[in-house]
């Protein structure tokens, strides 16, 4: 089908399964995040805010350095794993997801944040003066009235996991089935001068990544970033 | 202090006007390099612009596959150092470049390892558990990575270290990824493992028998055709300096 060999699904497999985790976790890790970073502004929530967006201005060779040196072997958090009986992160799925939600930080905070200073406290105030628990709180009120800012986080994050290269490139090591996701995959082929397969998987993404955002956009335009 | 900003402006037209004579006399060109030559290249360049200061070299590396590609797209380089003869070969008979392929060197590779004495492995040691990761360049345009990728195969083990293997983008990017630690050992050029940082390490040289000769070859692009600098520099690795530079990295010259 489309001429994609095995290689290509295998890439594509790895690539679906790294921007719905990411998007997964990111979602679990942004709520409680933006939702502090919603509250009354303060320095320290400024300095979280920054560093939540560095990102977005970040050569991706920056972030890529320096989490290869942190989770190999050598590093704090490869030489704890060892230490413990696992093995470090570089040159593994896992690595590479950790990375991902550090990379698409950002675009899961930020909608969400947006959303929930839209929504302000108040109902929030009302449904706990009433007599609802945290989750109660959370699937009631917070997640039906930010939904908007929820499904917008939801595609950025994976869209933008989709896209991601420089980051899996210096810590990946292109591990068929492992590692080697969809735009390494047309880096090599396109240095190997294998214009055909390149074009056929840039296709591939370029449509994809288009009708992401197209559901973006017609999300936003529904509803705004919350419905209240 | 109006008479200090004309001086002041007098200055900087006097800085600016030797700055426009210096480029114009010096001759800046382009070499793209495969990466297995990046520290002996380094120092035989560093060698001919302290002879030559009127030609001012610059050095890219990256893997000889990715240069062929670019080459072959009008990428603006004058001089192609390959790790295998194949890609310079290829652009010629493309007409790309300004003359005939010329050998330089014959490549070795060899096992290396940051956290384990290398010289006294064997391939057949790279089935071994307490190696989980091996570092080899991209076979598909690294030539380095073809090698090792043949030398694995010869040996019979090739479809039991395949699920172990971590690719680099070229041999440069396969050493870093072994000098890290983060692979157990690579498959890497002698050339980047004599460098003087990794060779207190040791390695184990791999039989050259197990692979196709890495046949090192460069030419002049026909971007590059006609600049004085390029030919002289070119003429310059021919030199009895840049052969002894090539010969302490490990580069058989070829018979």
């Amino acid at each position: 089908m489309l001429g994609l060999n095995p290689a290509d699904w295998q890439a594509i497999e790895v690539t679906l399964k790294l921007c719905l985790y990411t998007t997964i976790f990111l979602l679990l890790i942004a709520t409680p995040l933006a939702w502090w970073l919603s509250g009354k502004t303060s320095s320290l929530r400024v300095a979280i805010q920054a560093i939540v967006a560095l990102p977005l201005v970040l050569p991706p060779t920056v972030l890529g350095f320096y989490l290869l040196m942190a989770m190999g072997p050598r590093g704090l958090l490869g030489s704890s794993l060892e230490s413990i009986g696992l093995t470090h992160l570089a040159f593994s799925f896992e690595g590479i997801l950790v990375a991902s939600v550090l990379y698409s930080l950002p675009f899961a905070v930020q909608p969400l944040l947006e959303s929930f200073n839209n929504l302000g406290r108040r109902p929030v105030e009302v449904a706990s003066a009433l007599g609802a628990g945290p989750v109660d709180r959370f699937f009631t009120v917070i997640l039906p009235l930010c939904k908007g800012g929820y499904v917008i986080a939801a595609t950025l994050t994976f869209a933008h996991t989709l896209g991601e290269f420089g980051v899996i490139l210096m810590l990946g090591g292109s591990i068929p089935g492992e590692t080697k996701v969809l735009s390494v995959l047309i880096y090599d082929y396109a240095q190997s001068m294998n214009y055909d397969a390149a074009h056929r998987l840039s296709l591939i993404l370029l449509v994809f990544s288009f009708l992401v955002l197209f559901t973006v956009y017609g999300f936003s335009r529904r509803f705004q970033v919350v419905r209240v | 202090m109006k008479h200090r900003a004309l001086l002041s402006a007098r200055l900087s037209l006097l800085l600016l006007g030797s700055f426009l004579l210096g480029t114009a006399t010096a001759e800046n060109f382009t070499i793209v390099a495969a990466s297995d030559l990046r520290y002996a290249l380094d120092e035989i360049v560093a060698a001919y612009i302290a002879e030559h200061p009127e030609h001012q070299p610059s050095v890219i590396y990256g893997s000889s596959g990715q240069f062929h590609a670019q080459i072959s797209n009008g990428a603006p380089y004058d001089l192609y150092f390959s790790a295998d003869i194949v890609y310079p070969q290829m652009l010629h008979e493309a007409g790309l470049t300004a003359d005939e392929p010329a050998i330089y060197a014959l490549g070795r590779i060899v096992l290396w390892s940051a956290n384990r004495d290398a010289s006294t492995l064997h391939l057949s040691d790279l089935v071994r558990d307490d190696i989980r990761r091996i570092a080899i360049a991209q076979p598909e345009h690294a030539p380095y990575g073809q090698r090792a990728q043949e030398a694995l195969e010869a040996t019979g083990i090739w479809s039991t270290v395949q699920p172990k293997l971590v690719f680099g983008e070229n041999i440069a990017h396969a050493a870093q990824m072994a000098e890290s630690g983060a692979a157990d050992i690579g498959i890497i050029a002698l050339s980047l493992a004599l460098f003087p940082t990794m060779t207190a390490q040791g390695y184990h040289l791999i039989d050259a028998d197990l692979h196709a000769p890495l046949t090192q070859a460069y030419v002049i692009t026909r971007y590059g055709q006609g600049k004085p600098g390029v030919l002289d520099f070119s003429r310059y690795m021919e030199s009895d300096t840049a052969h002894t530079i090539m010969q302490r990295y490990g580069f058989a010259m070829p018979e």
